[in-house]
């Protein structure tokens, strides 16, 4: 079992997911669960459930699973991709409401340092309150 | 506000040497030692604050602390002096101390 919560971005496009994946596993290090998803099965921009349900798998934690998300679809489907859980993993996992860049790196902070599931969604969520 | 340091168990302070100042890396770096201690710990940019908790990466990265500013440390708690020592030594070491030390 990994001590550290893990996170999960996912955006519209495959590149931004993996920049900013990039971006955490440098700037961050290699303590957290980390995966990511973009771009529709056909190639192009989107996002799909299935990938997200995915990436759920490879980043999981019994400590808990943040998802970061771009915009519009990728909140959706990780909404989605979250009920298609287990009741008990279900609980487990969040989508941050917070920039899909920036929230990644901090929350991967704080998750490497040991912190529980709603510590580090709310240092992804610090500066940027709810619209 | 209880949060802030009333009579930290120890403090310290360096000079913020690190070329392009306490940008995205530094900031994660300090913020991540910081968490390794149980002591509250602080960073102010005068010896009488105003304090910012220097566990969260978002208020830490977002002082945008430039180079050349003296940095002060405050810690409370059993772990407090190591704490400032540690951090201090981090950013004297212009953060080449791996996270892995």
């Amino acid at each position: 079992m990994n001590r550290n919560v893990g996170i999960v971005i996912v955006s519209h496009s495959p590149d931004v997911a993996k920049g900013a994946a990039d971006m955490v596993r440098q700037m961050v290090g290699k303590e957290v669960p980390l995966a990511w998803c973009g771009g529709n099965p056909d190639g192009g921009l989107g996002t799909s459930v299935d990938a997200i349900e995915k990436a759920l798998q490879t980043a999981w934690s019994d400590r808990g699973v943040v998802i970061m998300v771009d915009m519009g679809g990728a909140e959706t489907n990780s909404e989605m991709a979250i009920e298609r859980l287990p009741d008990k993993k279900r609980a487990k996992v969040v989508v941050c409401n917070a920039p899909i860049v920036e929230g990644s790196v901090m929350a991967a902070t704080e998750s490497s340092g040991g912190s529980p599931l709603e510590k580090v969604r709310r240092a992804a969520e610090e500066l940027y309150p709810r619209m | 506000m209880s949060q802030y340091p009333i009579a930290p168990l120890a403090t310290s302070s360096t000079a913020l040497t690190h070329e392009g100042g306490l940008h995205a890396r530094p900031s994660i770096m300090l913020t991540q030692l910081a968490n390794r201690f149980s002591a509250k710990v602080w960073i102010g940019l005068s010896d009488s604050g105003p304090w910012t908790d220097a566990k969260s990466i978002a208020r830490v990265m977002a002082l945008k602390t430039p180079c050349h500013t003296m940095l002060f440390f405050a810690a409370e708690g059993n772990d407090a002096g190591d704490a400032v020592i540690a951090l201090v030594r981090l950013v004297q070491s212009d953060f080449t101390n791996s996270r892995d030390q």
